[in-house]
């Protein structure tokens, strides 16, 4: 069947914007009242927006590499979503301004009187960090903008060797994404704790970013197909393909998770130990526990019998609501850091509702701008002939 | 074929009773049509059988739901509470040990065991399951088995089967049936004979025999023999020094070093008096509270360290009696009248012949020991206001 180009109804710019404004106003009203908490609540919404848009990314790619057909009609949907990568880098300016009042290793007298923290200081020192988080979002950004070139420039010219172009791409892609995300994690989280580490930390960043991206490429689809603006013919076992992805992921998450836990609790060294003890005074005791079933155990019985993986129902509100257990998994790695007792209102709401504003608002100029559906792509109809 | 075993062979189809009869059909279409027509007919025990996924024989066959994942579920679930509790009945009950200083219960560390558990029990239970269902146990073959149905379904062709239990199951009806749907090479399928299985084989028992002297040949070998050769050795064989060896690198020669100067074990508080003169102990206070708990554990600690000399009543006649300076007995005026920090600093540095106890018993111990020695002088001088009952 043929697709047919449709504009996105005014509602969807008027909800971007009613999210994006509400949440600008409030990051206004936070950063004159508590700027230092803001800051906190920045970096939040910084790997929040970074998680989301390398996470749609990484599964354009990922179909790509395993020569997937199954997403392809709805692989436009997470392009979209990558679009907003850039704007990333807007949410990291008023921290560049501002990491001497988040990162204590960015005071040179702590510095010199902490050998473990001079040992770090050739990786861990203002210029570096910043170079370091520009360069890993112009790189990502660069692979994005030669996917979707190419991929847009086959809707026109029908061309099979673009997707073999795609497919090497997205080959150099997966090491590069991998040890860009590693980096931006180590960078925005981990070293708000500069003694601390984990080796795992990265791959704990990965897991989240992954489900995050295809939680908001799941909502996304699956309401634009419903309301009939993707190719007709995406069906149940697309649906459950998403879910079955999204809960392989969110098993994928608790594995590494429990493999940090485990490891640390284990040998119990104090100096790794800490940032377990960090998250269990004070109140962060009952987010922590929260947390497992926030991010695990809930979305894990709502995934696992087979007819809720292909339930459209069931798939939007488990994509939200991953969304917001990774939101609320950030809030857990970082805002430990920032308060010794559990803090919780307004401050901490503008942050996402900015970025679920913005993420909408790149989608909706994207939907203007480019087909829905890539229909130059030579995987399109074996995509959607796909079944279980 | 020679006459005679094809007369036996009808005699035995004779005895012989029918499983189903099934059909091949050429195409993937035709099968679905097919079992269209076997639901629109009535048929209800019916199956169909391909050599792959056949996409929409569910709906085509009228198939509900299958009831395997409740029994995957019920295995998992029953093999990761197994697992569980294994572990604690192991780590808890039997065999406490202190590992790395954590609870007997360290729950975290049982979560890998328990989810390889879980996974395992519930993958090998559901095919068994599934096999055991199948094969309707204790059979150990299908009546398909070895038939050219089968041959054909699992490589060219697909295959529709009506089974015997079927309500509406009638032998030519089911023929004609088939063969209007478009089946080709209808065949009757009878069930299989069953065979006593003879345990006592020779083949079997020899089969036992050579695996048995394989495992014992191959684990005397590895535990023998291979685990002391390189590379096994590596992880015997470290740049470490092995417990009661003696140590090169210190004078001394000792392996195992005293901690430095004035290092205190963590929860021990040092004795706080140290070098105090005596009179700043002798005014002290118990501190603990003179309850029923206190009692006993004074009790306990007296019976293990005083009662050895100072005799179980504290009249001073022990076991040890006549072989030492005889110990005093605790009931004396004098002991009687001590305040209780005396006895604690008796305790403590030790006094004539009985040596210091500071490093066998704990501070809180003493105290109690002291509760326990007032209860033991109570009973001997008990006033007649004592015997007054509680109203």
């Amino acid at each position: 069947m043929e697709y047919q180009k449709k504009e996105l109804p005014d509602k969807v710019k008027n909800t971007g914007f009613l999210f994006a404004g509400i949440g600008l106003l409030l990051i206004a009203v936070s950063y004159i009242l508590d700027p230092r908490r803001e800051a906190f609540n920045n970096i939040i919404g910084l790997t929040f927006f970074a998680s989301i848009a390398i996470g749609a990314l990484a599964l354009v790619a990922l179909e790509y590499i395993s020569g997937a057909v199954w997403s392809v009609p709805f692989r436009r949907v997470s392009e979209f979503i990558a679009s907003s990568l850039p704007l990333v880098l807007v949410f990291a300016i008023p921290l560049f301004l501002m990491l001497g009042m988040l990162f204590h290793w960015t005071h040179p007298e702590v510095v010199s009187a902490d050998k473990l923290l001079s040992g770090k200081s050739p990786y861990l020192n203002i210029p570096f960090f910043i170079g370091r988080t520009i360069g890993v979002i112009l790189v990502l950004y660069v692979f994005y903008a030669l996917f979707t070139r190419n991929s847009r420039k086959q809707d026109e010219s029908k061309e099979q060797g673009l997707t073999r172009t795609n497919v090497k791409l997205s080959a150099a892609f997966m090491p590069v994404a991998g040890i860009g995300l590693t980096l931006l994690s180590i960078d925005w989280i981990m070293s708000l704790e500069p003694h601390w580490y984990s080796t795992i930390f990265g791959v704990y960043y990965i897991s989240a970013t992954l489900l995050a991206g295809l939680a908001a490429t799941t909502y996304a689809s699956v309401s634009l197909n419903e309301a009939g603006y993707l190719i007709p013919g995406v069906n149940k076992d697309h649906y459950y393909s998403l879910g079955a992805l999204m809960f392989a992921i969110t098993n994928f998450w608790a594995y590494i998770a429990f493999s940090q836990f485990l490891l640390i609790w284990y040998a119990n060294i104090p100096e790794e130990s800490i940032w377990f003890v960090m998250r269990w005074e004070g109140g962060w005791k009952y987010i922590s526990i929260l947390l497992i079933f926030v991010r695990f155990v809930i979305p894990y019985a709502g995934l696992l019998s087979q007819p809720s993986k292909s339930n459209p129902k069931r798939l939007k509100q488990i994509s939200i609501f991953i969304l917001i257990a990774h939101f609320f998994d950030l809030y857990w790695l970082i805002m430990p850091t920032f308060s010794k007792t559990v803090v919780f209102s307004f401050y901490e709401l503008g942050f996402p509702l900015f970025v679920v504003g913005v993420v909408i608002l790149a989608f909706y100029y994207q939907t203007k701008k480019h087909n829905l559906v890539a229909v130059g792509d030579p995987k399109l109809q074996r995509g959607l002939d796909f079944h279980l | 074929m020679t006459e005679h075993s094809r007369h036996t062979e009808e005699a035995d189809i004779m005895n012989k009773k029918i499983y189903s009869i099934g059909g091949l059909f050429d195409t993937p279409d035709s099968i679905t049509h097919a079992a269209e027509e076997a639901v629109k007919e009535g048929y209800t025990k019916f199956d169909v059988n391909t050599p792959y996924p056949v996409h929409g024989m569910e709906s085509a066959m009228k198939l509900k739901p299958s009831l395997i994942g409740l029994v995957t579920l019920f295995i998992g679930l029953s093999g990761a509470a197994f697992a569980f509790m294994f572990m604690y009945w192991v780590s808890v009950v039997d065999y406490p040990l202190i590992i790395g200083g954590k609870p007997f219960f360290s729950w975290p560390a049982f979560v890998p065991v328990t989810f390889e558990v879980t996974v395992l029990s519930a993958a090998v239970g559901t095919v068994a399951v599934m096999i055991a269902l199948f094969f309707k146990f204790p059979n150990n073959a299908h009546p398909l088995h070895d038939t050219n149905y089968m041959k054909h379904v699992s490589s060219d062709r697909f295959g529709l089967n009506v089974v015997a239990i079927d309500p509406l199951f009638d032998e030519s009806k089911v023929r004609d049936f088939l063969s209007r749907t478009g089946a080709k090479d209808i065949e009757i399928f009878y069930e299989p004979e069953r065979k006593p299985i003879r345990v006592f084989d020779p083949k079997f028992i020899g089969l036992l025999v050579v695996i048995a002297m394989v495992t014992a040949g191959v684990t005397y070998f590895t535990l023998n023999k291979l685990l002391y050769m390189p590379p096994f050795t590596w992880m015997a064989e470290q740049d470490r020094l092995s417990s009661q060896s003696q140590n090169a690198m210190f004078t001394d020669g000792f392996g195992m070093r005293n901690p430095v100067e004035g290092t205190v074990a963590r929860g021990f508080t040092p004795y706080e008096f140290k070098g105090q003169p005596d009179s700043v102990v002798r005014n002290l206070s118990n501190p603990l509270p003179f309850s029923k708990e206190v009692i006993d554990r004074g009790k306990m600690r007296y019976n293990t360290y005083c009662s050895p000399c100072h005799g179980y009543f504290g009249k001073g006649d022990s076991r040890l009696n006549g072989q030492f300076p005889n110990p005093p007995t605790l009931h004396s005026d004098k002991v009687r009248n001590w305040p209780d920090g005396n006895i604690y600093h008796v305790i403590t540095n030790g006094q004539n012949v009985m040596p210091s106890y500071d490093k066998q018993i704990t501070r809180d111990d003493r105290w109690a020991i002291i509760h326990y020695i007032r209860v033991l002088q109570r009973s001997l001088n008990a006033k007649d206001t004592d015997l007054e009952t509680k109203k």
